[in-house]
């Protein structure tokens, strides 16, 4: 055996255990709710528990908008940029890097005071009003990771040139970026989506600063309440992403690969 | 000459204050196959992108079958056109790749398909059509675009270095078939290289351009033989450049390093003591005196490669180092570095470089 090969094993094997071992032990202590014996009483509790269920619906529904209001913000924008103001690149990535830089506490905070009730913009006057704040602000939480997974997608394809290409074949908009754009970018805006919503169904700060009854407030809730419930719904979040996360494995085999291009 | 099919009539193009294209004006007859030949950044995809509508000149016309496309969108002109990065779609297989266009314009699926098969056979790539983009070489990719160029029936057909991004050998194979294809279609056709081989081989006509003007528009053999300027001379095949001193103009004689010549016609714009460039293709010289060289000039050896068939000599005269290829031939030793020799050549074969 190669020693390069055995060493990249010996990583792996680190790697592997740095990863799993306190899962195991999360997922190990979770069943100790009944004494002495292992059992999924605390995942019985959990999932049983109405306010579980009404708040990851909540926050779920509140996934899927923000990942709509994402997707149309962002594709188009990166898309535009790429193929007539790429000058303007470094200027808009620097924008969507902001998010990551101020805490969403001075963003929410600002939201408070420009939309109050008795603001020209009065969002914070109606539930459904709140609750498009909060999608709003979600899609300028997950704008760094949208933008940067849509411009990765478009980067492995040749913008300028493929548009160009459709164009001069009688191509107009829609067609170009319906059978040309999106086809070859999808499983960037997937993935893309797909980190949207792990940040949207576990944030705490926004929903619970704009008093919405969505999953991170209750999350907070039980984990400084109870002992097992907490080890359970850790391990029930991680099997969503990890569902999520072989739907995209599984999509992205129907993903067009891309060309090598000329040297 | 019959009424020209594309009509480029003084187009200009700037970017703020930089001007790219300048006062480019170009007849190309239906079926014509001109070339844009000129070095990186001389303007040609500027003016070829101007006639695609990807640009908008900002003075002048285009003109194709009589109408005025100057302000039409790309997707209005119907004009064909190949990129250099081949630009296949590749989430599309060959057959939709090249269908695209067809679809687009609303043909049936059954017209469409037969086409498509028919475009197939036309590049030879028949057994591709289910293939994808990336399963296939940068020639084999390179067809496939041209076939989804002139699939739909374009009146003009573009091709903007279509071959510079392929290896040596396939460049050759598939520019004369590009040039057999668009003979058969009888397809109005530019196309741009930098590369003067290509252009020369294929062409009906060449632009020559440099700083965004056609220098000289011509047949390949106009354009070699017959050089209109200086930078054709100099870019369109090998040429020896002779400096030479005028010791009397009306006679038409000229000094090389000491040595008399006397050119075939007189120098008009001239006069005794004026310097100018006299220019030789390498084949018009030879070590030996030809039937028809009444013209001689001595020199040394400077440097001998021998190149199989071929010998490929350079001699020194004075300042000037003249390149020149003789034939090898078992019996006779090339010449040696360092040996006296006279080149010989035709006057009627010199150019005077303005
Ligand atoms: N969009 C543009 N903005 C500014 N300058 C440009 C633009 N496109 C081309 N140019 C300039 O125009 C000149 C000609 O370019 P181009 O037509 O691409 O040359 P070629 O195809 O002969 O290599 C170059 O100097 C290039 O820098
Ligand atoms: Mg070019």
């Amino acid at each position: 055996m190669k020693s390069g090969k055995f060493w990249a094993w010996v990583v792996f094997g680190i790697g592997t255990a740095y990863f799993f071992i306190p899962l195991l032990a999360t997922f190990e202590f979770s069943m100790r709710m009944r004494r002495g014996v292992h059992s999924f009483d605390a995942y019985q509790v959990v999932l049983g528990d109405p306010r579980f269920q009404a708040t990851f619906m909540y926050s779920v529904i509140a996934a899927i908008f923000t990942i709509i209001l994402g997707v149309l913000i962002v594709v188009p924008a990166a898309y535009w940029i790429r193929l007539r103001l790429p000058q303007l690149r470094p200027i808009v990535e620097f924008i969507t890097l902001l998010p990551l830089v101020i805490p969403a506490i001075v963003i929410v905070f600002g939201y408070i005071r420009m939309y109050g009730s008795n603001s020209p913009l009065p969002f914070l006057s109606s539930d459904l009003g709140a609750s498009a704040l909060l999608v709003i602000g979600y899609a300028t939480l997950a704008l760094p990771y949208m933008y940067r997974a849509v411009d990765t997608g478009l980067r492995t394809i040749d913008v300028r040139t493929l548009t160009e290409a459709a164009q001069i074949l009688g191509a107009g908009w829609t067609t170009i970026i319906t059978r040309v754009i999106l086809p070859n970018v999808l499983i960037a805006v997937l993935s893309g989506a797909f980190l949207t919503f792990a940040i949207v169904i576990g944030e705490f700060t926004m929903a619970s600063l704009l008093n919405r009854p969505a999953f991170g407030p209750y999350l907070q809730n039980i984990g400084a309440n109870r002992a097992y419930e907490p080890a359970a719904l850790a391990i029930i979040a991680f099997a969503i992403t990890w569902g999520c996360m072989s739907l995209i494995q599984i999509l992205s085999r129907f993903a067009p690969k891309s060309a090598n291009r000329p040297n | 000459m019959a009424e020209p099919f594309l009509s480029i009539q003084h187009v200009r193009k700037s970017y703020g204050t930089n001007t790219v294209v300048q006062d480019f004006s170009l007849d190309v007859e239906p079926g014509e196959f001109v070339s844009f030949l000129g070095p990186s950044g001389c303007g040609k995809t500027t003016v070829l992108r101007m006639v695609a509508g990807f640009e908008e000149p900002s003075a002048g016309k285009i003109v194709v079958g009589g109408k005025d496309i100057t302000r039409l969108k790309p997707n209005q002109r119907n004009v064909g056109m190949v990129f250099q990065a081949y630009a296949l779609f590749p989430n599309l297989t060959v057959a939709q790749n090249i269908a695209f266009g067809l679809k687009v314009a609303g043909m049936p699926k059954a017209d469409s398909d037969r086409r498509v098969a028919e475009m197939l056979d036309i590049i030879k790539l028949p057994q591709m059509a289910d293939r994808y983009p990336y399963q296939l070489s940068g020639g084999q990719q390179q067809r496939i675009a041209l076939a989804r160029a002139i699939a739909p029936k374009p009146k003009l057909l573009l091709l903007d270095e279509p071959l510079s991004a392929l290896d040596a050998k396939v460049r050759v194979s598939l520019r004369e078939e590009i040039r057999s294809i668009q003979k058969k279609l009888g397809i109005t056709t530019i196309f741009v290289t930098h590369d003067q081989e290509e252009a020369l081989s294929i062409s009906d006509r060449i632009a020559v351009m440099y700083g965004g003007r056609a220098e000289q528009v011509g047949t390949p053999f106009e354009i070699y033989n017959r050089p209109a300027t200086k930078f054709v001379a100099n870019f369109v095949g090998t040429l020896n450049v002779l400096e030479g001193t005028v010791t009397d103009a009306g006679a038409g004689r000229v000094r090389v390093n000491s040595q008399e010549v006397a050119l075939k016609g007189k120098l008009n714009g001239s006069k005794s003591g004026d310097t100018l460039s006299l220019a030789l293709r390498p084949e018009a010289i030879s070590l030996a005196r030809q039937p028809g060289h009444d013209t001689s000039l001595s020199g040394e050896i400077a440097e001998v490669h021998f190149l199989g068939s071929v010998i490929r000599v350079r001699v020194g005269i004075g300042g000037n180092t003249v390149s020149l290829d003789t034939f090898n031939n078992s019996t006779t030793p090339p010449p040696a570095v360092g040996d006296k020799a006279d080149i010989s050549f035709s006057s009627g074969d010199m150019l005077v470089l303005h």
